[in-house]
């Protein structure tokens, strides 16, 4: 029938010259490259798990009565939506499975784009002529987590009725026209809007899944248009591109990571318990518990919810501004403000609007690295302030007491993040040492007479990739020898 | 059978001594217009340690993926499901990855980047666009109109949005809570002075109303009547210490589910209503005055006086807006 799938293809599409540039595509090596192609493979997972996931979902506030297999909800008067995920996970075959490997490819998904994007941050990878993608990688992020909240709001549990209750009051809040924005995203007042439960269905099962998968395919076309960058090395330039061919080196290897991916997820998923949703029972607006987490991307808003003084601007008897709109919602939208802005910062700060192939290393420019150890720091104390009812739990650390030390925190924190950052960062420069590496100089004795003798130079493996473009003055710089 | 083995052996040397001679690279033909032709280095690394690695993490792969098909069918219990599938796919990914290092050709290409943005294509891009409008007389006329069309037509596309949801209007204020109406708990059964022990607390839902909606449920604490810490104009509807406040934080929306209420004297700290969710922590003997935390208001009172066999009964309605706030809540200020 088809003896040679080449000739086959070609002789009807015409594609063997794309296919051949296509199998000898350079992809220039490095650990951090991979971790965009790990978000690619969670979401793979995510589609996977999701699809049957979605055939066993029933999207639905309707109250029924629980009558399954798991005693201690017997008799409880629930959605349908929780009922059939408590039903999924509990008594369909391999269905915990899959619901605990999607939960946790959503977690990776999210913490490797964030990962991949300080890698782009602090290597300079966004500047020209990759800011367009930088912009489609950001808006992907931001898809990303939102479409995580929905998903685990559809299990209508009571934590996720609890995200629900305070996504709904931080829409609420919203100045002037909040009421009516969250009138029309839910339908009516949330809980009783029954038509919310097909509107997050349909955006967290088609819509939002188009959407990156959209932004996914036109990030990677974009990507295949101007090629990886890549670390300064050996034959490598601002011009050319250095690197493993797809086929066969890459590919395989490639494929070996979305196969590793999806095992460590369907491990994690057989082994490690996400969201036990039997165990917290269905949402009532009245139930509240103790010590409850969101997904971890949503760490910085429940912080950043807690620390926010309690200000409510009130013009007569009229409320302006509900508090939760501050840190629920103005404080993601500047933070992700500033990062769609960043290339045009840079760009201002960094003069002359050329085309970047290298990268720089964090060190090479102190004042970009500097600058988003700030940024960084300034979500991550939110983030942390996250876990103050652990803590509190926990430990028994007063509450109040953590929040203000986070209030502090979250105004002083980025400065002294950025003085700190400062110095590590120009002092790299100029020593070039690397911190992981061990130390750079001469191995010094000292003799019986009080003098030095050199030993020889240190042979431990003490610079980067980048080295044989550094300067060598500063390399040789004597250093004690007990450091 | 050693005669056999030994051809074997040797045959196995023979490929393996040809395989490694470099080959010459079929598919680059040079002089492609405008693309130099790919600098590649190649080295062959095959041994027969590293495909025996394979072929192992390949069996291995087989075998783990056999064993979830039989558990599935047998015995699907989660955690092995999890580790047969996982294990499976670990081990194909490791099979992978040792041929793509240390069984393929290892080849490093050096390939020049192509020049972006060419000021002539640019040129001529713009002068094609512009040809478009040759002999047009009222082009900014035109592109004027069509923009004003285009922007309305987008407006009158996004309209219809303002149906997905009700208006506003009221919805907002209006709660289940009536004078009149009896305080019941989740079974049904009306809360009276008796249920409500000095500090405990009960939750109570509006009688024959609905209890999933924000402006229903109410969380009931008593004080002795001297702690009560508010002047004498606002301690209506605190019949005998027993204060009804709403249960939905006024910050964000969660259920206001503890109650610190020291057990020894003296009391520091105060008892208080604290929400879960952000800290928001509410001062039982001033009324729900904040003590802590983001809630920009109070927590909402629902007065309350006594029936004739000690049931709870609502005396009006919630003192402020209950549930979250919007642009619009009524707050009363410097009453307290």
């Amino acid at each position: 029938m088809i003896g040679d799938p080449v000739r086959f293809v070609d002789e009807r599409l015409n594609t063997a010259s794309l296919v051949r540039k296509a199998l000898r595509y350079v992809f220039p090596d490095h650990w951090s490259f991979m971790l965009g192609e790990i978000a690619l493979y969670a979401f793979l997972v995510l589609v996977g798990t999701g699809i049957f996931l979605a055939f066993n979902y029933v999207p639905s506030d309707a109250e029924t009565v629980y009558r399954g297999t798991y005693e201690p909800l017997r008799g409880t008067p629930m959605s349908e939506a929780y009922k059939s995920v408590v039903d999924l996970s509990l008594d369909v075959p391999a269905g915990l499975l899959i619901r605990q490997t999607h939960h946790w490819a959503a977690n990776v998904f999210i913490a490797a784009i964030v990962l991949h994007l300080v890698r782009i941050l602090f290597t300079g990878a966004f500047r020209k002529p990759r800011e367009i993608n930088y912009w489609i990688g950001l808006t992907m992020l931001a898809v990303a987590i939102l479409e995580g909240f929905l998903g685990y709001s559809l299990i209508d549990d009571l934590l996720s009725g609890m995200g629900l209750a305070i996504a709904y009051s931080v829409a609420l809040a919203t100045p002037v026209i909040g009421a009516d924005v969250a009138l029309l995203i839910w339908g009516g007042e949330y809980p009783g809007a029954t038509v919310f439960w097909d509107r997050i269905f349909t955006v967290h099962i088609l819509i939002l899944p188009l959407l990156l998968a959209g932004l996914i395919s036109l990030h990677m076309l974009i990507l295949t248009k101007q090629h990886h960058t890549q670390f300064p090395g050996p034959k490598r330039t601002e011009r050319n591109v250095v690197g493993t061919p797809l086929w066969p080196g890459y590919a395989l290897r490639s494929l070996g990571l979305l196969f590793a991916t999806a095992g460590v997820l369907f491990l994690l998923g057989g082994l490690v318990q996400i969201n036990p949703v039997w165990l917290w029972g269905p949402y009532e607006p009245y139930l509240s518990t103790n010590a409850a987490q969101p997904d971890w991307y949503l760490g910085w808003l429940i912080g950043g919810l807690r620390i926010m003084p309690p200000l409510e601007p009130v013009i007569g008897d009229y409320t302006l501004v509900g508090n939760a709109f501050f840190m629920g919602a103005l404080f993601p939208l500047v933070a992700f403000g500033v990062l769609y802005l960043w290339p045009l910062i840079d760009r201002r700060w960094s003069g002359a609007g050329e085309r970047h192939e290298l990268l720089d290393r964090p060190r090479d420019n102190p004042r970009r690295s500097a600058a988003l150890v700030a940024f960084l720091t300034w979500v991550a104390i939110p983030f942390v302030a996250g876990a103050t009812d652990r803590v509190f739990y926990r430990l028994g650390v007063p509450y109040d007491l953590q929040i203000w030390a986070f209030r502090v925190l979250f105004v002083v924190g980025p400065f002294l993040a950025w003085l700190v950052a400062r110095r590590i960062f120009e002092d790299l420069h100029d020593r070039d040492a690397h911190p992981l590496r061990g130390w750079t100089g001469r191995v010094v004795q000292r003799n019986a007479r009080g003098g030095f003798e050199t030993l020889g130079a240190y042979d431990g493996r003490t610079r980067g990739e980048g080295g044989a473009e550094r300067d060598e003055a500063t390399v040789a710089a004597d250093v004690p020898a007990e450091r | 059978m050693s005669g056999r083995l030994r051809d074997f052996l040797l045959a196995r040397v023979a490929t393996r001594v040809l395989r490694r001679l470099p080959d010459v690279e079929p598919a680059e033909r040079p002089g492609e217009p405008g693309v130099p032709p790919p600098n590649i280095e190649r080295e062959l690394p095959s041994s027969a340690g590293a495909e025996r690695a394979v072929l192992a993490a390949l069996a291995l792969a087989t075998l783990a993926a056999a064993a979830f098909i039989v558990l599935y069918v047998a015995f699907p219990d989660t955690q092995l499901l999890g580790l047969s599938l996982g294990l499976s796919l670990v081990a194909f990914a490791v099979a992978l990855v040792v041929a793509g290092k240390r069984v393929v050709p290892q080849e490093t290409a050096v390939e020049e980047r192509e020049d972006f943005g060419d000021a002539q294509r640019q040129e001529e891009v713009r002068a094609i666009v512009r040809r478009g409008g040759d002999g047009i007389s009222r082009r900014r006329m035109l592109i004027g109109a069509a923009g004003a069309a285009g922007a309305t037509i987008g407006a009158a596309a996004l309209v219809p949005a303002a149906s997905l949801g009700p208006r506003v209007g009221d919805r907002l204020r209006q709660s289940p809570w009536r004078p009149g109406r009896r305080v019941v708990d989740a079974d049904g059964t009306p809360l009276t002075v008796g249920d409500i022990e000095i500090g405990g607390f009960r939750t109570g839902f509006p009688e024959g109303a609905k209890r999933d909606e924000l402006g229903s449920p109410v969380i009931v604490v008593r004080l002795e009547e001297d702690e009560i810490e508010l002047p004498e104009a606002q301690r209506a509807g605190m019949p005998s210490g027993v204060i009804a406040f709403s249960k939905i934080c006024p910050h964000a929306g969660c259920a206001v589910s503890i109650y610190r209420h020291p057990l020894y004297e003296p009391t520091e700290p105060r008892p208080a209503l604290v929400c879960p969710c952000h800290f928001s922590t509410f001062d039982v003997r001033r009324g729900g005055e904040l003590l802590f935390g983001p809630a920009g208001r109070p927590l909402p009172r629902l007065p309350l006086s006594i029936g004739s066999e000690g049931e709870l009964i609502a005396d009006g309605e919630y003192t402020e807006n209950y549930g979250p706030s919007w642009s619009g809540v009524r707050q009363e200020r410097g009453e307290t």
